[in-house]
């Protein structure tokens, strides 16, 4: 795999990470990036078939964790003042956000 | 695309085939939310069943809740899926501000059910039943959003409005996924198939008892997938979803709309837009919403703050055993019990009533008048509203305390309408209304008696017929005394005073 | 009093010699003191701190029984949540946020008794490893201000080096503990994962995070460790097993019979890579001398897939950011601004225009590598090989275990760097955790242990066991700081 990643790459990425990038910014990380994943592009030989990674499975937990569960007891959470202390703006005891132009 | 393009839904379907795919949303009714312990009434003032899990605040993590993975099982079972032995939860990363941590919490390629079926019956177009099999191509676990308000502006719609508010009361609370394979019928019954497929699902969802399932209260949503092929192809056409259909007649308009739009833009040679629609319950059409791009890219991976779910295969067949009977054996039984006609059970079910009917006959009410009320004065109100039967703001209890009224003596069936509207206002029970609106039936002789003397007095014609013996005649003289008494007389006892007197 | 260890200054709060608010206050005075040149805290709460150690001292005249470290101040880093403290990661993006609740760790050490006396200055969202990334300003490090003190804990292991407090928490999502101890000379474990609640630890890497001590000796670590472990039903990757016997071990501390594994592929040779600081090699050389006279049987072992660790973490970490960190959004809390020059700015644009004027170079910078690793087409060539590499170091680990009991490493190549030396280079500054990152990867435990210093500077030795052995951590550690002494700062330079 190409580890090319141009200016352009990384302002498709910036926009999936919803960060408006300055030009400054997409000029030092277009440049900064490939050089980067040049480097841990090495996963990929490390993995490969000929390396023999196909039997090797892919570790999502540290440790072997599984059915980890809880009762359906409702437990005491915040109240609305607790939970709009901290917002930016409020109103009718409701998040207050600008207007959303698109929808989900 | 103007309205007058359209093409007939019956001409539409002469070229082209219609390829369906539904994907359900059901709310489960567990008591708490599906990564933590706050509640999930529905109603509740806003922001006030939140937690810093459900509300995405830094350093809060998610742990699964026992209970919705039971009815995730339970649901994958009663549609005929395999339940997996092991399955992840993944995150679906997209920004959007309903969703506290702008992923969704979900299932990717490891979903809890999968390959199962459900078969519907509806109405062939020769009028015999025909039953289609529909496939399921998985049912998964993952977590709703908030609810947004849109202000400012004139709609309260999200277009042109100044600034929203947000709710994150529903956010978290558990929601299964039920996702078909494509689905490929009689394109002349590919409205009814989806209809009756979703209403299946309702029932099933109300029978296993792991949901409200209310459409009108989004506990149960429906996004219709639609594209076109022309007929006999095998090449799939651009889809378009239309998404968060809420009652079952929209389904099946959402569908015929879908169809006669598809037909329009590929017959004039255009390109269908890959997008999202909403449907407009005022006059059964779609809007465009927004077109899928390959901004799109929701960087599903597994989620690394809960452990795999491994349901124990022994646990799996122990709830097996816990599935109500299977929806059309119960149909099947019931018919019998009830002895429904063919026609009327497919009308029962086609209403989206069969529970609501049977729920009605369990209160004591003969099964003839149970579908009487649901299927003919009820249906007309539900209609007239745009809404589903079960959305009516009144309860099988009550609508067979209506009857009890009636079979006292108390009401006739004229009335009983009267009382109906009272209920459905909210006016308070069947009771309340008769007492509040003077409705009862006067079955006081020295009332009634004076009436009828009335009655043969104004009408000496038929007073002596039935002296003559013509005592079918007494009908006439009756409803004069009904409508002197504004239908509010007992009947019966009218007729015997007019028997007394002229018999 | 600032220079007692936690065990010292609780056997004299338990003997009645000091109270629990002179102990605080003393803490509190130190950190005025000095706290001007290290820039440790970024919050002080003299007033919580000072009526959680009179309510330590009232309830120990009132005889009750009192947890073992019950009245030792102590420092929290700044990215676990606090009730009335703010919590702000270090970032501009949550400056001024109250959490309405406490983390795990926070609600076990007020149940403890320990009074908090403030949160501790990191790098950005603990990314970074000098300390350097903070919005509020680089720590220094107390044994030469013009060098950075590690990352991303630099404030914690400051603080504690300085003797501004005895006892502080950090976190490692890939050595953020023991790196930092390495460069200030301070005791630093990292906790088997999943040995210590994550529940209110800010997420950077939520299958690496783990939180854990930061003291100046080795007991107190385990003091400290005992306080803080254990299951947590509200954090589904708790392990639901009991602490290991952590005191008991640091007590012990003989490493007579123990069998110790040097790491070919973590001791800095030029056949892996180099770059190790000749004086740290040599001090470590001479440390494995130390434990083969103290009894202990050390054998050479090869984790042959450790060298494809720094690779493997900088891909799981970043996807694992970038979606840990899509929460900050100017919405519900946090840093909200509007685009320049905008008028009626949409929630689309106000999003985007927070998360550049919040977010500092380097957390963007993680945030768009982990978003290009997950993304569609890519997936499987980084996150997914990356998750591969994973397994493979964890089957390096189980092997070497299978023929060791502990195996040891210097815990970072070099000392402490001056400030700035590896801003704009970050490679060379991802490099400083070579040594640290597979436990993270695997989720076994590490302890940095102070081991003396090369040309005035501290440097550190680590052990690492088996998951869930973390004892085994504490007898080696402490046996060492026998060996070595503990490195003791004479005096702020």
């Amino acid at each position: 795999m190409s580890q090319g990643i141009s200016r352009e790459d990384v302002a498709h990425l910036a926009a999936l990470a919803r960060i408006d990038l300055s030009e400054a910014e997409l000029d030092r990380l277009g440049a900064e990036l490939p050089a980067i994943l040049e480097h841990v592009a090495a996963v990929q030989d490390a993995v490969s078939p000929e390396a023999g990674g196909d039997d090797v499975e892919a570790m999502s937990h540290p440790q072997p964790i599984v059915n980890v569960l809880r009762d359906d007891v409702v437990v005491p959470g915040l109240t609305a003042d607790e939970a709009l202390a901290g917002a930016p703006a409020a109103e009718d005891q409701r998040f207050l956000v600008p207007r959303i132009l698109g929808e989900e | 695309m103007s309205e007058r393009s359209l093409v007939p839904f019956d001409t539409a379907i002469e070229r082209y085939d219609p390829v369906l795919g539904l994907e359900v949303h059901v709310e489960l009714n567990t008591a708490t939310k599906m990564f933590c312990g706050c509640p999930t009434e529905f109603g509740a003032d806003p922001n006030t069943q939140v937690c810093p899990v459900c509300l995405g605040l830094p350093g809060a993590l998610p742990v699964v809740n026992a209970k919705a993975v039971e009815a995730a099982v339970r649901i994958g079972l009663a549609l005929n899926c395999s339940i997996a032995e092991r399955c992840r939860f993944a995150r679906k990363n997209y920004f959007y501000p309903d969703m506290p941590k702008n992923f969704q919490t979900s299932q990717y390629d490891e979903p809890i059910a999968f390959d199962g079926f459900v078969d519907v019956e509806v109405e062939g177009t020769d009028g015999q039943p025909v039953t289609v099999r529909i496939e399921i191509e998985r049912a998964h676990m993952e977590e709703d959003t908030g609810k947004s308000l849109h202000v400012g502006g004139s709609t309260g719609r999200i277009q042109g409005a100044d600034h929203s508010l947000l709710d994150y009361n529903r956010a978290g609370i558990p929601l299964i996924e039920i996702v078909t394979k494509t689905i490929e019928v009689e394109p002349a019954l590919a409205p009814l198939v989806a209809r009756a497929y979703v209403a299946q699902l309702r029932e099933l969802m109300v029978a296993l008892d792991v949901s409200d399932a209310r459409m009108d209260q989004g506990s149960l949503r429906a996004d219709v997938n639609l594209s076109l092929k022309p007929t006999g192809s095998t090449t799939l056409g651009t889809r378009s979803e239309t998404k968060n259909v809420n009652s079952f007649r929209s389904v099946e308009r959402a569908v015929r709309y879908e169809v006669t739009r598809h037909a329009a833009l590929l017959d004039a040679g255009e390109r269908v837009v890959q997008e999202t629609r909403h449907f407009h319950e005022s006059d059964g059409t779609t809007s465009a919403g927004r077109e899928k791009s390959d901004a799109d890219d929701y960087r599903y991976f597994p989620e690394p703050d809960l452990a795999p779910v491994a349901p124990d295969p022994a646990w799996v067949e122990e709830l097996r055993g816990t599935l109500p009977e299977a929806p059309e054996l119960r149909r099947r039984r019931l018919q019998g019990e009830w002895g429904f006609s063919d026609l009327e059970m497919r009308d029962t079910l086609g209403a989206g009533a069969l529970d609501l009917v049977a729920a009605t006959i369990d209160a004591g009410v003969a099964p003839q008048s149970a579908r009487k009320w649901w299927l003919g004065e009820l249906a007309r109100r539900a209609n007239d509203t745009g809404t589903d039967l079960a959305a009516l703001p009144i309860t099988p209890a009550q609508v067979a305390n209506v009857q009890a009224l009636i079979d006292a003596g108390r009401i006739n069936d004229k009335l009983a309408r009267q009382v109906f509207d009272g209920v459905l206002a909210g006016e308070g029970t069947a009771e309340e209304v008769v007492a509040a609106r003077g409705l009862e039936v006067v079955s006081d002789d020295g009332a009634l008696g004076d009436a009828v003397d009335r009655a043969i007095e104004a009408n000496p014609d038929v007073a002596q017929k039935i002296r003559d013996g013509k005592l079918q005649a007494a009908g006439a003289l009756i409803g004069a005394v009904m409508k002197e008494m504004r239908g509010q007389a007992d009947a019966g006892r009218v007729r015997e005073l007019i028997l007394e007197r002229l018999g | 009093m600032h220079q007692l260890s936690a065990a010292d200054l609780a056997q004299r709060l338990s003997s009645g010699e000091v109270t629990s608010v002179e102990a605080t206050q003393a803490s509190l005075d130190r950190i005025a003191a000095v706290d001007d040149r290290i820039n440790a805290f970024l919050h002080v709460d003299a007033e919580g701190a000072l009526a959680a150690a009179a309510d330590v001292d009232a309830r120990r005249a009132a005889g009750e029984s009192l947890a073992a470290l019950a009245g030792v101040p102590i420092a929290v880093k700044d990215v676990l949540t606090t009730i009335g403290q703010p919590t702000t990661c270090g970032s501009r993006m949550l400056e001024g946020w109250v959490p309405p609740y406490d983390s795990t760790v926070v609600a076990k050490l007020r149940a403890a008794g320990l009074p908090i006396v403030g949160k501790t200055n990191m790098d950005e969202f603990a990314m970074g490893s000098s300390t350097e990334h903070s919005a509020y300003g680089p720590t220094r490090n107390p044994w030469d201000t013009s060098r950075i003190p590690g990352g991303s804990g630099g404030g914690s292991a400051a603080a504690v080096a300085a003797q501004q407090v005895p006892l502080a928490i950090g976190t490692d999502t890939g050595g953020s503990i023991r790196q930092p101890g390495a460069m200030t000379g301070t005791v630093g474990v990292k906790p088997t994962y999943g040995g210590v609640s994550r529940y209110g630890l800010v997420a950077m890497a939520s299958s690496l995070d783990q939180a854990g001590p930061v003291t100046r000796t080795v007991l107190d670590a385990a003091l400290l460790h005992e306080v803080i472990a254990g299951h947590d039903p509200r954090d589904s990757t708790s392990i639901d097993a009991p602490v290991p016997a952590v005191v008991e071990a640091a007590r012990r501390g003989d490493v007579a019979g123990l069998r110790i594994g040097v790491v070919r592929e973590l001791h800095g040779s030029a056949e892996f890579g180099g770059g190790f600081q000749p004086g740290v090699r040599q001090r470590f050389d001479e440390v494995v001398e130390l434990l083969t006279g103290a009894g202990a049987d050390v054998v050479e072992v090869s984790c042959p897939s450790f060298v494809h660790g720094i690779a493997a973490y900088y891909l799981v970490m970043p996807s694992e950011v970038s979606s840990n960190l899509a929460k900050f959004d100017a919405m519900r809390y946090g840093l909200r601004v509007g685009p320049e020059g905008v008028p009626a700015p949409s929630a689309e644009q106000v999003m985007a225009a927070s998360r550049d004027a919040g977010f500092g170079d380097e957390v963007k910078r993680r945030i768009i590598l982990g978003t290009y690793a997950l993304s569609s087409g890519y997936y499987d060539a980084y996150y997914g090989s990356a998750q591969k590499v994973r397994t493979l170091i964890a089957r390096d680990f189980a092997a070497a275990f299978e023929d060791v009991d502990v195996l040891v490493s210097p815990t970072a190549p070099t000392t402490a760097w001056p400030l700035g030396e590896k801003l704009d280079d970050p490679l060379a500054m991802y490099l400083a955790d070579v040594a640290t990152i597979p436990a993270n990867l695997a989720g076994v435990p590490g302890i940095s242990v102070p081991a003396g210093l090369v040309d005035g500077l501290p440097v550190g030795i680590q052990f690492l066991a088996p998951a869930l052995a973390d004892d085994r951590l504490y007898n080696a550690g402490a046996a060492l700081e026998r060996l070595v002494g503990t490195t003791t700062l004479e005096e702020i330079a």
